[in-house]
């Protein structure tokens, strides 16, 4: 089955080891994500596009425990096999925070603080047969 | 030197569910309560400014209360809809340019969590598609980190839940009226961790609408005029941490709820200690622990001691959220934020029944929060 990205321009894809994609200013060297023109830091106009750190922390996190309403949410939401996921702000060191799903679900298993690194997981089958998938950050081993 | 403004007339349909009446009508009910309360007419109305989110323009209401040709504007601003109409309204009046008009805002949400429209939010498709697109998650994630360097308990969320659908048991108006217990709400299906179902407020159904007058009128309509000392609305700054951000900065800054709490009593002349009562937004129960120290009510963490001890209940040293908040009124997004200041000034008036604080409040505050980042703050005197 092909894979193909949620959208193209938010992650690098295919790729052997995939980055997101975001922005940086010129002016004042802020970082912003998804990729965006203007700074919301110094009012700047000017930015460059940049690929983020693959490694991060977890900064904060909880678990998404109900089936999203779709649309938009493209993902399962039968309620008999929908599965809770992970969703957390993962620290990119000198960047910024990531919004993302997590690999992780189990609140156990989650603390503020442990180390994630990205991955790219699967998150529904569109029309053609293709198995789209999308980033997510995973507790590194 | 500006125009003091007051209070002369409050109106609301029940907030909950009311089947086979639109969310207008809810607002044009709350509309001839409001001037009923206040002794005027429809006529008399100089200017209204009114808004809901999901229940149409609030200008077409002008076709049901009389075509009299009054300056009606729409208000559309997330969930500060309310109180940027009843701000701008203020605001009429303080300039000079009225002397009586309305605030009212209404609405009519689907059941479960709100469908964010991620197009009209600015947010790319990809992150609705993967699962980002839940103001419920922001909430759990902001309590979680909240909980984690201030060392508030679960139990406390709990008992914020219980203290509102215990006043809320005691508001004809509110939409749950059923006590549930602190063991029941940390037991209820576990949402978005650590909130339970218990703890979040719903989107829902209702009306309120103000009417203002320049306060050296206000004797025209009622013995009791209630004073508007303050009436703000802020948006985010850098370095926040708001709902539905794909990314937030390194940098941390306070929210817009401590910019707006900072002018609104900059703009009233008194601070937090003055404040007898307070309607703080409570879309989740830890919302309202996080909102009472950006609002300067304690420090945080200070809430653990405070909600533990009862002080925050009706009989307590420092009363929040009165009429059940969000949490038994559900939260019709026009209407949220006029609902507070509804239920301050029955409380300064001393009419708000069974639930009446009993320690004689002289001033009220009220503060709503929502996407994409904004607030909005009212104080209150008689």
């Amino acid at each position: 089955m092909a894979q193909v990205p949620v959208t193209d321009g938010v992650f690098t894809w295919p790729s052997e080891s995939p980055q997101l994609i975001g922005s940086r200013c010129v002016t004042c060297g802020n970082h912003m994500f998804p990729v965006q023109q203007g700074c919301p830091k110094c009012t700047g106009a000017e930015t460059e596009e940049v690929l983020l750190g693959r490694r991060g922390t977890l900064w904060t996190w909880t678990v998404q425990g109900f089936p999203p309403k779709a649309p938009p949410y493209a993902g399962d939401v039968d309620p008999k096999t929908f599965k809770a996921f992970g969703v957390g702000y993962v620290e990119l060191p000198g960047q910024l925070k990531i919004e993302s799903r997590l690999t992780e679900a189990d609140p156990e298993k989650l603390k503020i603080g442990m180390e994630m690194e990205m991955v790219i997981v699967p998150l529904s089958t569109d029309a053609n047969g293709n198995e789209v998938v999308t980033f997510a950050f995973a507790p590194v081993a | 030197m500006t125009t003091e403004v007051a209070i002369v007339g409050i109106g609301m349909h029940e907030f909950g569910r009311t089947e086979g009446v639109s969310g207008m009508d809810q607002g044009v009910i709350a509309v001839r309560r409001a001037c009923a309360d206040a002794g005027v007419s429809w006529e008399d109305m100089q200017f209204a400014f009114g808004g809901s989110m999901a229940a149409g323009a609030a200008d077409t209401m002008v076709s049901l209360l009389g075509l009299t040709g009054l300056q009606f504007i729409n208000v559309a601003n997330g969930c500060a809809t309310g109180g940027s109409a009843l701000f701008s309204a203020y605001n009429t009046i303080r300039s000079g340019v009225f002397d009586l008009g309305i605030a009212v805002g209404f609405d009519k949400h689907e059941r479960g969590a709100f469908r964010v429209n991620t197009k009209g939010s600015g947010l790319g498709d990809w992150y609705g598609a993967s699962g980002l697109a839940l103001t419920t998650q922001f909430f759990g994630m902001k309590i979680n980190r909240y909980m984690h360097e201030y060392g508030i308990s679960q139990s406390t969320l709990a008992k914020v839940s219980e203290k509102a659908f215990r006043n809320g048991a005691m508001n004809p108006m509110a939409w749950r009226r059923k006590p549930i217990s602190e063991e029941e709400v940390l037991n209820s299906a576990m949402l978005s961790y650590p909130l339970t179902q218990y703890m979040f407020c719903s989107p829902g159904e209702g009306g309120v609408a103000l009417i203002l007058a320049r306060a050296d009128k206000a004797h025209l309509y009622t013995d009791k005029p209630i004073f508007l000392d303050a009436a703000v609305v802020r948006s985010r700054r850098f370095g926040s941490f708001e709902v539905l951000a794909p990314s937030i900065a390194l940098e941390h800054n306070a929210g817009p709820t401590v910019d707006s709490s900072k002018a609104a009593f900059e703009m009233a002349g008194i601070g937090p200690e003055d404040i007898d009562i307070a309607q703080l937004q409570d879309t989740e129960a830890g919302a309202e622990v996080m909102h009472m120290a950006e609002n300067g009510f304690c420090e945080h963490g200070e809430q653990e001691f405070m909600i533990q001890a009862g002080e925050t209940e009706i009989g307590g040293k420092f009363p929040v959220n009165t009429d059940g908040g969000c949490l038994a009124n559900g939260e019709p997004i026009g209407a949220s934020g006029l609902r507070q200041v509804y239920e301050n000034v029955l409380q300064l008036r001393g009419q708000a029944g069974a639930r009446q604080v009993p320690n004689d409040p002289k001033t009220a505050y009220t503060h709503v929060y929502g996407a994409p980042g904004i607030s909005g703050v009212t104080i209150l005197s008689r």
